[in-house]
């Protein structure tokens, strides 16, 4: 077991971790974060999407013992602080979700686009959420909401 | 009022596009998926599966595993077996239908790669995993049986001894004359039809919790499933348990597109351990079993044929389907279905009394296959269109004068299609009219031509379509299976005025607690935001069939409408007694009793609530209010509601490398009265998403062994968003009559027609190079090998 010490969505969190844990499964099991999802376990879906350290990350491609010292959050916190408000009354708005399981890392993912500012073309929200897999919506939806908000962060700029 | 159609009422939500409920605690990650759930002194179980696709089970050594850290508890098939029954997955209306019995863990034989053979339960899923590498089970391999034409054949070694051979189920159909019709035709073209195994990939994968309580003899199960109720009864039979010792809970379900339609034998098993074990057992499949253990669908091989005159009369349909179902039928809704759908829905769309069909269902060492998404609606669709195109192409007639002359019109319903469907009301007619109108045919065949001047291969394709929605009893409980074809709903005034709805429909993400709550806050008179639906809870909500089939919104919407107006007429019937007044001089609008004639509010419903619960002394005593009402419904005039509409898909093939660009996607479909527009329209689009991805990507690979050679999410291909094109959806309305609210289903259509109009795409734009490919997906390889042969 290793100790770890981070900031979780603002909080200073200690903890005790076998080397093999998964980020993913120690913010889902041992912090009950559930808001990132397993999706795949292999790295292709994206539904496990958190920042670490500003930058985004699938969360089962990174061991917990990775993040120590570092600065994780997830969709719980993003949410918390409002950073994503206007995002996600976008994809309410748009019904950009269906069963919700690839929501959280979709919207981590388009902040991260979003963050850039501008107005990205369709295709290329396309292209940036080419690794968040969605089974049901069809994108379509998703591509919209982001195109919207992206409208309206630049229109209030 | 009366004469007022519920779209019409005041207030109404029937036809608009509200926001779904409770989105925002997806959207914040404050969804409750069974994969997230843990619950006290909760196990984990880890299944050791078969990695032969047929086997004998020779011994099973448990012994170092269970001294792995962590490990509980280990179960092998012979044991489970004495804990819950085997089942048969047959249906008596399907005849001839057979299968063997099949055990929740297997006992003695393994039949396909990825069967579970051994449960190892620990305290945590690593660590079972760990000890499910020290678990060994010596296996005898068996020749298996993997390709279905030589499964078919006669003298094949039958999987199954005891069932004499590998056809599990035939049906022939021959309507009309088709050898008539072919003698009288001026063409009569040939063609075979693969396609591919698919998997749905819900993104959550399936995921259990069972939980014996000891003390209370109750058994809770947490599964994430479209068919609450079913899963009670199943569950129930083989623990040896009453029904209303098991209880079923939904919560959210990630995705679940037929998938989770099913109990399968992982479930059962988890059902089984958590009562022998007296505490909660928890299985979440990882992506890898996901793939050998989650139904396959599809995997159809048809030869059509199609007779056509030189003014364009279609002639006769005609097919010959095969399709392999893995090991057994699965259970309880049968592995023969998506077969049978073919054969009923071939030519449907068209005014082809001809028609002759067979299909073969037949046994091999595969993932079994059962009902996804669009169940056969995707086979029949493409053989259909894929046909007429070649019929078109014989005599040089426009792919859409053909279908304008020969889809039946839409004055001639209702009427009764060739294999005996019978339909209320489609728009075939009018969908193309106005798919036309959407597309700019005009424009498109110009940019088409100018691209083929650059050496640019673009092509346009068109699927007609029928889709069955809102079925009846005659899908599974003619044929014996306790699958509810009604749907219940309970309406309640609590005292503050509020409203909730508990339905026997299920939620995974389609937005059927939004559709609930709008045909509620419709019947009643007030404001979506005062009502709350429960569903997916067998406790909780009325008896009924669930989500699947496209019947929430039209069979469950109308429960709820018509639980709704009952609460209503009691409503008002308090409310007369308390302003002592006519009710039928009143009405509920915007929460409020009113006066009907000028609106006047005479009455909150907070107020009539409080006089109600608190103050009955006050009401005459012999009235006794009543603010709860349920209400059951089921379609009695039509055993289904056919709904239609029409597809088209603009893409370029790159010839150089085989690779197909989607560019753009349209879709006209008529489900009835829209509930809420946007969410139809979501529905379309992912089913035509589901529909794409067959298309071009997915297929479950098999090896000769039977092994599944591409089993993970890398290489088992699902649509992504830079891949997708976007998608036109408009739509044509002709409402069902069997309901008040006129509703059919829309969750299919998407899936039904979209790989036909890209196949028929794709031909179109090699047109030149003289190719025709039909079979799905069309790979890079599947389309540089057609280009290789021409
Ligand atoms: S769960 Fe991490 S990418 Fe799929
Ligand atoms: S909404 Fe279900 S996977 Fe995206």
């Amino acid at each position: 077991m290793i100790d770890i010490s981070l900031t979780v969505n603002g909080e200073r969190v200690s903890a005790c971790v076998l080397p093999r844990t998964h980020l993913v499964d120690f913010l889902r099991e041992e912090l009950c974060l559930t808001g990132a999802h397993l999706g795949c376990e292999h790295g292709v879906c994206g539904a496990c999407t958190v920042r670490l350290d500003g930058e985004i990350v699938r969360g089962c491609l990174v061991l917990a013992v990775q993040a120590d010292g570092s600065v994780v959050e997830t969709v719980e916190g993003l949410s918390d602080s409002g950073e994503i408000a206007d995002l996600q009354q976008a994809f309410i708005d748009r019904n950009a979700l269906q069963c919700g399981f690839c929501t959280p890392g979709m919207l981590i993912a388009s902040q991260d686009l979003l963050k850039a500012g501008g107005v990205p073309s369709r295709e290329e929200i396309r292209e940036h959420l080419s690794g968040n897999y969605c089974r049901c919506t069809g994108y379509h939806a998703i591509v919209d909401a982001v195109e919207a908000t992206a409208k309206a962060r630049e229109a209030a700029r | 009022m009366s004469t007022l159609s519920p779209v019409d009422l005041p207030n109404s939500y029937i036809g608009r596009s509200v926001a779904r409920p409770g989105l925002a605690r997806l959207t914040q990650g404050r969804g409750e998926y069974v994969s997230d759930l843990a619950l006290p002194r909760m196990l984990q179980v880890v299944f050791l599966r078969s990695p032969y696709a047929h086997a004998e089970i020779v011994a099973i050594d448990t012994s170092d595993a269970l001294k792995m850290p962590g490990v509980v508890r280990i179960v092998t098939g012979r044991e489970l077996a004495e804990h819950c029954t085997p089942w048969v997955g047959v249906l008596t209306h399907l005849k001839g239908l057979k299968s063997a019995p099949q055990h929740a863990l297997a006992v003695d034989h393994v039949q396909w790669q990825g069967e579970p053979v051994v449960a190892i339960l620990a305290r945590s899923r690593a660590e079972a995993e760990d000890a499910s590498d020290r678990v060994y089970v010596e296996y005898r391999e068996i020749d298996p049986v993997v390709e279905m034409f030589s499964a078919a054949e006669p003298g094949a070694t039958p999987i199954h001894a005891d069932l004499g051979d590998n056809i599990a189920f035939e049906r022939r159909l021959d309507a009309g004359d088709v050898d008539a019709a072919a003698a009288a035709s001026d063409h009569v073209i040939s063609q075979r039809f693969v396609f591919g195994r698919h998997t749905g990939v819900t993104l959550e994968a399936r995921s259990i919790v069972a939980d014996w309580n000891r003390a209370e003899q109750r058994l809770t199960v947490h599964l994430g499933n479209q068919a609450p109720h079913m899963i009670q009864n199943i569950v129930a039979k083989h623990l040896a348990l009453e029904e209303q010792q098991v209880r079923v809970l939904t919560h959210d379900v990630g995705g679940s597109f037929g998938i989770k339609v099913h109990i399968y034998p992982d479930e059962m098993a988890v059902c089984a351990l958590a009562r022998m074990l007296g505490r909660p057992v928890k299985f979440f499949a990882d992506r890898l079993e996901s793939f050998v253990s989650d139904i396959h669908a599809r995997d159809h091989v048809l030869d059509g044929r199609i007779g056509v005159k030189n003014d364009g009369t279609i002639t006769f349909f005609e097919i010959d389907d095969i399709t392999g179902i893995g090991p057994f039928s699965v259970y309880p809704r049968t592995s023969a279905v998506e077969a049978n759908q073919v054969v009923n829905l071939t030519g449907g769309n068209y005014a082809v009394p001809n028609y002759r069909a067979r299909t073969r269902v037949v046994f091999q060492n595969k993932t079994p296959t059962c009902q996804y998404r669009a169940v056969g609606h995707p086979i029949a669709c493409s053989v259909t269109e894929g046909l007429v195109d070649l019929a078109a192409r014989a005599i040089g007639m426009d792919v859409v004068e053909i279908r304008r002359r020969n889809l039946v019109p839409d004055d001639a319903y209702p009427c009764s299609g060739p294999s005996g469907i019978r339909f209320e009301a489609l728009s075939h007619q009018a969908s193309l009219e106005k798919l036309l109108q959407m597309m700019d045919l005009p424009a498109l065949h110009a940019d088409q031509e100018e691209a083929r001047r650059r050496g640019v291969h673009r092509g346009i394709g068109f699927a007609s379509f029928i889709e069955i929605t809102n079925p009846g009893p005659a899908f599974y409980g003619v044929g014996g299976a306790k699958i509810s074809s009604q749907d219940g709903a309970t309406v309640k005034l609590d005292a503050s005025g509020a409203v909730t709805v508990q339905s026997s429909i299920s939620e995974q993400g389609q937005g059927s607690a939004a559709i609930i709550a709008q045909v509620t806050a419709t019947a009643l008179g007030v404001p979506l935001a005062r009502v709350r639906v429960i569903l997916g809870d067998t406790d909780n909500t009325p008896y009924g069939g669930g989500t699947w089939a496209s019947r929430g919104a039209g069979i469950g919407g109308e429960a709820a409408f018509q639980a709704g107006r009952a609460l209503r007429d009691n409503i008002l019937k308090l409310a007369g007694t308390i302003l002592q007044a006519d009710p039928t001089s009143l009405d509920i609008r915007a929460g409020s009793v009113v006066d009907e004639v000028d609106g006047r509010e005479r009455l909150p419903l907070s107020e009539l609530a409080r006089i109600a619960y608190f103050r009955p002394d006050t009401l005459p005593a012999d009235f006794q209010s009543e603010l709860m009402a349920t209400r059951h419904f089921v379609p009695r005039e039509y055993g289904f509601a056919f709904t239609n509409g029409i597809q088209a898909s603009y893409l370029e093939v790159d010839t150089e490398t085989g690779f197909i660009r989607l560019l753009k996607h349209w879709v006209v479909e008529d489900c009835g009265q829209p509930i809420n527009p946007q969410l139809v329209d979501e529905q379309v689009r992912g089913g035509v998403v589901q529909g794409l991805g067959a298309a071009l990507f997915e297929q479950c690979r098999y090896d000769d062994q039977g092994q599944m050679i591409n089993a993970n999410m890398a290489d088992y291909l699902v649509p992504m968003a830079g891949e997708m094109p976007d998608i036109e959806v408009g739509h044509i309305i002709t409402p069902t009559k069997e309901s008040a609210i006129g509703a059919k289903g829309a969750g299919e259509a998407g899936t039904a027609g979209a790989a036909a109009c890209v196949a028929n795409a794709v031909n179109d734009a090699l047109a030149p190079f003289g190719v025709v490919i039909t079979e799905i997906p069309l790979t890079p390889e599947v389309v540089l090998n057609a280009l290789r042969h021409v």
